[in-house]
């Protein structure tokens, strides 16, 4: 039985984390992810978990803890943002080449400088490239039903790999919302005990974990982590499938709203697609073919299933949340518009840069992009193809 | 979205806007409604100016934007009048509250001719009052209840004291004072 509630972002995900109650929770606070840990902490502390909460001193040291627990054969997580993502790179790199399946709750915030506490995707957009899975959502819904899932997704024995559970900073995470919370049994059952095969306490199996590799064979061992992704795909339509039989809430590699007959479209991540939404609501009532593409896994890049989803539109908006300093766009619109080209697409694509340190997106800001949408199918031009949303000039 | 109430407050940093905002959401989210309510950040210091927002309605929310027209706008330290536009954007059908000891008249002149309902309180008394410190967040959540019409005052008293028994567990002699807050606010407001 569902449990209706009203719930922050991070609430959401800590009661989540509370249901799973994982074995090993390191954790170092940074605003806007503070709040997770902290929530959790009064779990420890109230005896509704049994889980290992170790205070670091440093993220550098929360993900080394994660990473040594999960070595050792626990199942951990840690949470953080912006700063404190960077300050865990080299290890982010070591969870995934030691294929180890444990969980960041990270909370999107600006990387400095300046510097800024408010959301966007710089933080886990720089870590896109490190061999985690990276898996967004628009609202606390959908973080906590994230969450649920990320067990299931990382610990499948086909990937292996450390899973990044990311929400907007501030605009989910400190945002009071309705939510639905599954039954904590529920959520018991769905994501199961963690039962791993080699893992390095295990006195009948002695292993090594993240050794020297000279050039005979690191490149078989990145390989392997890449086919470790290859199944992520797979798993996470496995996953949503069975979680939709749980909860009765539909998830994929991404939302396709509106598409079915949209002739121009929007592909973004978080939770200004919501206000996309509204926007495309109020659009269609004024019979404009509008859609949004909501992205769910960025990493790995579901690239054929997305070329697929745009291949009848006549126009794309893809909207970053990071620069990526290329001067011809973000992330996103470099994976978008390659995944558009591998298919042969004859969409004509421009790239916006948006909603850099929490700057606001509203509804009216998304109607400006679909106008300038319709106006390039109408020139078939796409002009200036790298933009800014909402720049003062 | 017809039956969307949304609602901008202006407040110093450790004066519980944003404590009010969600307290707000907490007790409009009783009554069945969908709800948001989220706080805005500037510097983060107390006395720095923050806003905070709630957004109520029959039907499911998806936009994550601020508010810019709002029905209804809440001053929780009239200072705010002359450092932010606290009436832009405010709707002339909505109204606005502003916490002060001036009289109503005094105020109007600072509102940079806002035509729409002006309603006022003096927290502090009411606080000072009833819980015996300056708390002024409890006094406008239920002044704010009352003015925008968002339930009646019984149910608004009723899921307070439960929302409090909840937020205070562990300082259970707080919560009548909070009650009586509550109470006298709804009868101070005018």
């Amino acid at each position: 039985m569902a449990k209706r509630d009203r719930l922050s972002g991070n609430e959401a995900v800590a009661i989540a984390l509370r249901q799973i109650n994982p074995d090993v929770f390191p954790a170092f606070p940074i605003t806007p992810s503070t709040e997770i840990p902290q929530y959790f902490a009064s779990f420890v502390a109230n005896g509704q978990v049994d889980t290992e909460f170790i205070p670091v001193e440093s993220e550098h040291s929360s993900m080394s803890a994660a990473i040594g627990a999960s070595a050792a054969g626990a199942r951990s997580l840690t949470a953080t943002s912006s700063c404190g993502l960077a300050y865990m790179w080299e290890e982010l790199y070591i969870a995934a080449s030691n294929r180890l399946p444990l969980a960041l709750a990270l909370v999107n915030r600006a990387l400095s400088g300046p510097i800024n506490i408010n959301c966007d995707h710089s933080d886990s957009m720089g870590a896109r490239d490190s061999g985690w899975i990276q898996i967004y959502a628009e609202n606390n819904q959908e973080a906590y039903d994230n969450m649920v899932q990320a067990y299931r997704i990382s610990e499948h024995q086909d990937v292996r790999l450390p899973i990044m559970i990311c929400q907007d900073g501030f605009i989910t995470s400190h945002a009071v919302e309705n939510i639905e919370l599954l039954e904590d049994d529920e959520v018991k059952n769905f994501v199961g005990e963690y039962r791993p095969e080699n893992y390095l306490l295990n006195p009948e199996c002695p292993m090594a974990v993240g050794p020297y590799s000279i050039t005979d064979y690191y490149m078989e061992a990145k390989r392997n982590q890449a086919e470790g992704m290859k199944h992520v795909e797979q798993v996470v339509l496995d996953v949503a499938e069975e979680f939709a039989k749980v909860s009765g809430r539909e998830y994929g590699l991404f939302e396709e709203y509106c598409m079915d007959d949209a002739e121009v479209a929007v592909v973004m991540i978080g939770s200004a697609a919501g206000t996309t939404k509204d926007a495309i609501d109020k659009l269609r009532a004024e019979g404009k073919k509008v859609g949004l593409l909501k992205i769910r896994l960025f990493r790995p890049f579901p690239a054929d299933a997305i070329a697929k989803a745009l291949s009848n539109v006549k126009a794309v908006a893809i909207m970053d949340r990071a620069e990526g300093y290329t001067n011809h766009g973000g992330p996103l619109g470099a994976d978008v518009m390659s995944a558009l080209f591998r298919a042969r697409s004859q969409a004509l694509a421009v790239n916006y840069i948006y909603g850099l340190g929490g700057r606001d997106v509203r509804v009216e800001d998304m109607e400006s992009i679909f106008a300038t949408l319709e106006q390039i199918v109408k020139n078939n031009d796409a002009g200036e193809t790298y933009r800014y949303l909402g720049i003062r000039e | 979205m017809s039956n969307l109430t949304e609602i901008r407050w202006h407040g110093r940093g450790g004066q519980g806007a944003k404590t009010a905002a969600l307290l707000l959401a907490d007790v409009a989210f009783q009554t069945g409604k969908y709800v948001q309510g989220f706080p805005e950040y500037g510097p983060e210091r107390m006395g720095a100016p923050i806003t905070a927002y709630n957004r109520i309605s029959d039907t499911p929310i998806r936009v994550h934007s601020n508010i810019y027209d709002p029905q209804y706008v809440v001053v929780v330290d009239e200072s705010l009048l002359e450092a932010v536009d606290v009436t832009s954007g405010l709707k002339k059908d909505g109204a606005i509250l502003v916490n002060t000891q001036r009289a109503k008249e005094e105020i109007i002149p600072h509102l940079k001719g806002y035509e729409g309902k002006v309603y006022i309180i003096d927290a502090h008394k009411v606080s000072m009052a009833t819980m015996g410190r300056y708390f002024p967040n409890t006094p406008l959540l239920a002044a704010i209840v009352k003015v925008a019409g968002i339930m009646d005052e019984e149910t608004f008293l009723k899921e307070m004291r439960a929302s409090f028994s909840h937020k205070f567990a562990s300082k259970p002699e707080v919560i009548d004072g909070n009650m009586a807050a509550l109470k006298m606010a709804l009868e101070e407001v005018r």
